[in-house]
């Protein structure tokens, strides 16, 4: 028995359904983000994986772009969260329903 | 054999911290479970050979991103943060089950009925060479191909932090008075709505008009009601 590319891109496809599922089930803001932190890493996964088959470094240098947004999305994405509880506590995300129609 | 072994450790690893992170009650427990996650990730890319990409998951998501997710978690408090329990969307659990089943479906079935996933010719330019360490050959991309991508994304962190401080920073006076003036607007619209929902139903008792969360627990237990 022999790990193929394959066994990582199911992995890869695993973690970002999970974190997928938890982005539309979780109210928690702070949840949603790290859902999305799993989604990002599911995909970074396949990208390594498809590196190594394919023998090209870009999918691994498009990694490293992956984690630098990934941080700029936490700074920004916490900097919100922390705008809103402080506005409203104890809010979730179906309390910013300020648009609805 | 090694290889294998190392790999569904790693694989379980990953999928119970997944699971943790989407299951767990307590955003603490959840950051936790992150962490889990991440590092059975770098694993991964250590057994890839992405020796570069696991020290700085580690390090940058490990040990800065979920630093400051649990940093936030802990500033809010974790009461605050922790999830209230509803279910205002009936079917947002059978709907989220459907679309997990069909995506991955359709993903497993994609990459398992062909023989070689990888369809792409193999990189020119940036060929893979197991003879130059990893780090090398990230950098010569980094700089070279990849290089105005990689000033762009300078451009990118100098905007999240100019807009972290300021959506953090200390709201003037003039600001703290539309704030208050915003939030006893909340308020009353909380409270109409609520008196609006619970027009047929008995008058509540501890109704306490400072109280945010009573409010809206109670808002929503009279839609599951009215549902």
């Amino acid at each position: 028995m022999e790990v193929t590319a394959n066994w990582y891109l199911v992995l890869g496809a695993v973690i970002f359904v999970i974190g997928a599922v938890g982005l539309l089930l979780r109210r928690n803001p702070l949840v949603m983000l790290m859902c999305v932190e799993l989604m990002l890493n599911g995909v970074n996964l396949t990208f390594v994986t498809f590196s190594r088959e394919l023998g090209d470094i870009a999918g691994q240098t498009v990694v490293f772009f992956v984690l630098v947004v990934a941080a700029a999305e936490v700074v920004v994405g916490l900097g919100l969260i922390v705008a809103i509880l402080r506005r409203r506590p104890g809010a979730t995300a179906d309390d910013l329903n300020m648009l609805r129609g | 054999m090694v290889e294998v072994v190392v790999f569904i450790l790693a694989a379980v690893v990953c999928v119970v911290g997944a699971l943790g992170v989407v299951l767990a009650r307590n955003p603490v427990h959840a950051a936790l479970m992150l962490v889990m996650t991440l590092f059975g990730i770098a694993v991964l890319f250590v057994a890839q050979e992405a020796h570069f990409l696991a020290v700085v998951q580690v390090i940058v998501y490990a040990g800065a991103i979920v630093v400051l997710i649990l940093f936030v978690i802990m500033l809010l408090g974790v009461d605050e943060a922790r999830e209230l329990q509803l279910r205002a969307l009936p079917a947002q659990l059978p709907a989220a089950l459907v679309f997990a089943a069909v995506s991955l479906g359709v993903l497993v079935t994609v990459v398992v009925s062909v023989d070689d996933p990888a369809t792409g010719l193999p990189g020119l330019g940036g060929a893979i060479d197991d003879s130059v360490p990893n780090v090398e050959q990230l950098a010569i991309s980094l700089f070279g191909d990849y290089v105005y991508a990689f000033e762009l994304t300078s451009v990118l962190l100098v905007i999240a932090v100019v807009s972290a401080v300021v959506l953090a920073r200390r709201p003037s006076r003039q600001e703290r008075a539309q704030l208050e003036a915003l939030r006893a607007e909340d308020l009353a619209a909380a409270e109409a709505e609520r008196a609006e929902e619970q027009s047929g139903y008995d008058q509540p008792d501890d109704d306490q008009p400072g109280d945010d969360r009573t409010g809206d627990e109670r808002t929503v237990d009279d839609e599951q009601v009215r549902r």
